[in-house]
């Protein structure tokens, strides 16, 4: 047990944020708040911190919250990060409640355009991010974590995942590499996610662990609803196997590519048109193919050049490939518009399916458009580039109706 | 309540004599009808001024000598630059040492460059101050340590106050960036240009006493003349008037904020499905983050679509300007430009016009240019579920803003307000504003990246925007999902019984009070 230990930061850039310094000392237990909604929330912050020192037996003990507007699930995981730091025994988890409705089921092969990556461990970007509209929100406990606050974004990932409503986006995290990654499930997979990024996978072998840990975690914990997997491919090694990660467990639904990583280590510089990675990229295109799950390509990393993200998309789509990574919410409207179809397939695809839904009427068992038959795979790709132009905003739910009225 | 409060059509308690002027209070909107005759300041008299037009006294003390600096009086300021102003703080040095005390303030809006008076208020030379109370001044007023009430005043409201008489200004100073002898001046030219000098022409024509200050002096004629040398008894010449970089303020960059983004894009496609983006319509957007970021996604669906604007009003910025080049709008009525680029375009543009309050903004004159504006977008610190808004004081109860044109700008065709829903543990839409600034029944819509929430009064945008796919939303809706998010309806703050400050409405009467925090956080 240490004698001081703290959580959080504040400062003059800090927004949604606190600093949670807890101090065991002689004499009766207080709690010293600076906040600037102390006018508004201080008794509320006063209350939650006060209750969570009672839960842990530590009502004795000095607390110091220095709040820049923390919301309530914030400060509860920064101070349950710092008693934690304080006595690293401690195992017991303080859980707020559950926000009713949002956890949403997935499915194996539901869009996934757009994925919008979160750094763990700072809370001002995750309230907000579900307005964007991205298909899934990824809570990252790799890359974007500094190493000594992988235990502060564990919890405040977790806090996240029970509380804020990310609007029907596919609820995703990414762990760790290894067995720190083994770990975050722990205290991930019992909040529900939906699917969860493992990086720099290089053998199956690896990712049947993971897989085996989700399962018994869901078990014990008798979650119902799947988890899915999306292992990333960001090296040599990982190109290679794509096929055998692809098909290592039932829950993969999807192999998505990182390319930092990668170039470095086939000992290639990334560059913008990105002929270093062709090869890598088809390859994981065909394995995902082979596997009969989605293919995702990387993310595009400069915010303000929205051309070339919609370029990028627009060749990620051409190659086959059925998302992109995005790094701002600003980008996911774009790579929305690069994933819909162009005019020319949208028009034949509402004439495929309106032929369609003739041939259905009429109770024939062959579509025709013109002379010309179609196949189902045709219609059933007609049926997604339509839902993909509605979900783009360049089509109404209601283009039959209105295409009557014509 | 006290003995000299009244409840206003408005439910608000509020005194019937400010700083000793009988005051009434507000009674609705249109409702207030003014008698009696405008202000008039003395008649002056040619053979009490140089022949050859030379005006110019040595210093900005003789200045204010000579202009017969007594005990009590009112010099007023105008804000033109910003936060690069050099020239108030000098006014009160200077009457402090000539000895004079209790002196009233009358800026048309302060900036944090002012926190030295707050040294002459704590040493009587200044009494009170009537204009915008923020940043350290409007702490030092929260406070309670001011002696009279602080008056805020909309921008119109300031114009509509001098020229009433509510206020009666003995002398103006009026920093001006080129003058000649004579004290025809304006602001377009020289090394501290800043614009327009719109907001010191109330002062100008109804002050007993005129002082111009300028950096650059020039022989007569000084051309344009934003302001006339006849309406001016001293000129001042000194080495700085400005630091016209100071202009530009935080507010005139467009945001980073990817939810802001989304509060401006939504904003934008708002105004287009309620068919208001049509050729020869007009808007204005003011200075801050959202508003541009609006201005500039309507500047794209304009070009997309071949749609010109008949005009807009500025605050102009370099993407007004833009607009404006690019012939995406015939005219800027420009009351204030908030960078250089607006400044430069003021001078050398002939379709960027220099407007002043009396033209934009005034309510007692014969007719409201502010109400032939078709859409204006406008900030506010909260909202209610009365959509009443609030734009000068945080929700902890301290005064953080002015009023600026906010209030006169309610009057456009349709108001809209694109804020946050909340920032960061603190809601912006509440049940009750602190402090009410604009009545709900003249803000039409409330834009927040968690939905769009239209004031019921105006079916007519309910009906013209249902099916455009917006998240259209009621506005008890948008705020119980906040509150939820921040833990509970957030607590009141809690005042004291003094007053500090009075807001005024448009038409000289009186909105609300605030009231001094009970504890400084």
């Amino acid at each position: 047990m240490n004698s001081r230990a703290e959580a959080g930061r504040s400062g003059k850039n800090v927004r949604s944020d606190c600093l949670v310094i807890i101090e065991r000392h002689d004499g009766p237990g207080d709690i010293v708040l600076k906040s600037k909604v102390a006018a508004l929330y201080g008794r509320s912050i006063r209350a939650l911190a006060g209750e969570m020192l009672t839960s842990y037996g530590l009502s004795d003990a000095h607390l110091a919250i220095d709040d820049s507007g923390a919301l309530p699930y914030t400060l509860a995981a920064r101070i349950e990060t710092a008693i934690r730091r304080l006595d690293p025994a401690m195992t017991a988890e303080y859980l707020l409640p559950y926000r009713e409705g949002i956890i949403v089921p997935s499915q194996r092969d539901r869009f996934r355009r757009s994925r919008l990556y979160l750094p763990g461990n700072d809370p001002k970007l995750a309230v907000n991010a579900g307005i964007h509209g991205a298909d899934g929100v990824i809570l990252d406990l790799e890359d974007s974590v500094a190493p000594a606050e992988k235990d502060a974004a564990r919890i405040l990932v977790r806090n996240t995942l029970r509380e804020i409503d990310f609007m029907g986006a596919e609820r995703m995290v990414r762990i760790n590499q290894g067995d720190a990654g083994l770990a975050d499930l722990n205290m991930i997979i019992p909040q529900r996610p939906n699917l969860i990024l493992v990086p720099k996978v290089e053998d199956a072998q690896h990712l049947r662990i993971v897989h085996a840990r989700i399962e018994e975690l869901r078990a014990a914990h008798a979650i119902a609803d799947e988890v899915f997997l999306m292992p990333i491919i960001e090296s040599a090694k990982g190109a290679v196997f794509a096929y055998d990660i692809a098909t290592a467990a039932p829950s993969v639904v999807a192999l998505a590519i990182g390319l930092e990583d990668y170039t470095a280590d086939i000992g290639a510089e990334r560059t913008l048109e990105g002929r270093e990675s062709f090869w890598m990229r088809g390859a994981v295109l065909n394995a995902a193919r082979a596997a009969g799950i989605q293919a995702i390509d990387t993310v595009f990393s400069d915010v303000s050049d929205m051309d070339g993200l919609l370029a990028s998309v627009r060749e990620a789509k051409s190659l086959g490939f059925d998302g992109k990574g995005c790094i701002h919410p600003r980008q996911i409207p774009v790579v929305h518009q690069g994933f819909a179809p162009e005019k020319k397939d949208l028009d034949k695809a509402m004439n495929i399916v309106l032929a369609f839904d003739d041939a259905q009427r009429r109770g024939l068992g062959v579509v025709a458009l013109g002379s010309k038959m179609i196949d189902p795979p045709v219609v059933k790709r007609a049926l997604r580039n339509i839902e993909l132009a509605v979900k783009a905003g360049l089509l109404s739910e209601h283009w039959k109706e209105e295409n009557n009225e014509q | 309540m006290s003995s000299n409060t009244v409840i206003n059509a408005a439910g608000r308690e509020v005194l019937t004599n400010i700083n000793g002027v009988e005051s009434a209070p507000y009674a609705g909107v249109g409702k207030h009808h003014p008698a009696g005759r405008k202000y008039a300041p003395p008649i002056a008299s040619c053979a009490d001024y140089p022949a050859d037009g030379n005006k110019i006294v040595g210093s900005l003390r003789e200045a204010l000598e000579r202009a017969g600096l007594r005990d009590g009086m009112t010099i007023s300021s105008h804000h033109h630059f910003r936060n690069g102003d050099l020239v108030a703080n000098q006014v009160f040095d200077a009457a402090a040492d000539l000895g004079a005390r209790d002196l009233r303030w009358v800026p048309s809006a302060a900036f944090p460059c002012h926190e030295p008076i707050i040294r002459h208020l704590e040493s009587g030379v200044i009494h009170h101050i009537e204009g915008s109370l923020n940043g350290p001044l409007g702490d030092y007023a929260s406070s309670g340590r001011m002696r009279g009430l602080g008056v805020l005043r909309s921008h119109g409201g300031r114009y509509q106050a001098i020229q009433d008489g509510e206020v009666h200004v003995d002398i103006a100073v009026i920093a001006a960036p080129t003058s000649d002898p004579f004290g025809n001046c304006n602001g377009v030219q020289g090394p501290s240009a800043c614009g327009g000098l719109g907001f010191a022409l109330a002062d100008a024509q109804y002050a007993d006493k005129v002082i111009v200050v300028t950096d650059n002096l020039v022989p007569f004629p000084c051309v344009p003349w934003q302001i006339h040398g006849n309406l001016v008894d001293y000129v001042v010449v000194m080495d700085k008037i400005g630091e016209p970089e100071k202009i530009v303020s935080g507010t005139t960059n467009i945001t980073k904020s990817p939810d802001r983004l989304l509060i401006a894009e939504l904003t934008a496609r708002f105004v287009d499905a309620a068919g208001i983006l049509k050729d020869g319509f007009s808007f204005q957007a003011g200075a801050g983050g959202t508003a541009l970021s609006f201005a500039l996604f309507l500047r794209d669906m304009m070009r997309e679509r071949r749609i010109k604007a008949r005009f807009v009003r500025g605050g102009s910025t370099r993407y007004l300007v833009d607009m404006l080049e690019e012939g995406l709008t015939d005219y800027i009525l420009d009351g204030q430009t908030f960078d250089l680029a607006g400044v430069q375009s003021m001078r050398d543009n002939p379709r960027h016009i220099h407007t002043n309050p009396f033209v934009s903004y005034n309510y007692h004159g014969k007719g409201n240019v502010a109400s032939m504006v078709d859409v204006v977008v406008l900030g506010a610190t909260e909202v209610d579920v009365q959509f009443n808004a609030n734009v000068v004081s945080h929700s902890d109860g301290r005064l953080l803003h002015g009023i600026g044109g906010w209030q006169n700008c309610l009057f456009s065709k349709c108001t809209i307000l694109p804020i946050p829903s909340f920032r960061d543990r603190i809601p912006v839409i509440v049940d009750q504003v602190t402090t009410l600034c604009g009545p709900g029944e003249l803000i039409d819509v409330i834009v927040t990246e968690r939905g769009i929430a239209i004031n019921p009064l105006r079916r007519d945008l309910i009906d013209a925007t249902r099916n455009a796919g917006l998240p259209i939303r009621r506005i008890e809706e948008i705020k119980a999902e906040v509150e939820s998010l921040c833990g509970g309806a957030p607590d009141k703050p809690a005042f004291t019984d003094q007053f500090i400050a009075a807001i005024k409405w448009v038409d000289g009467t009186v909105i609300d009070m605030v009231r001094s925090v009970e504890r400084m956080p």
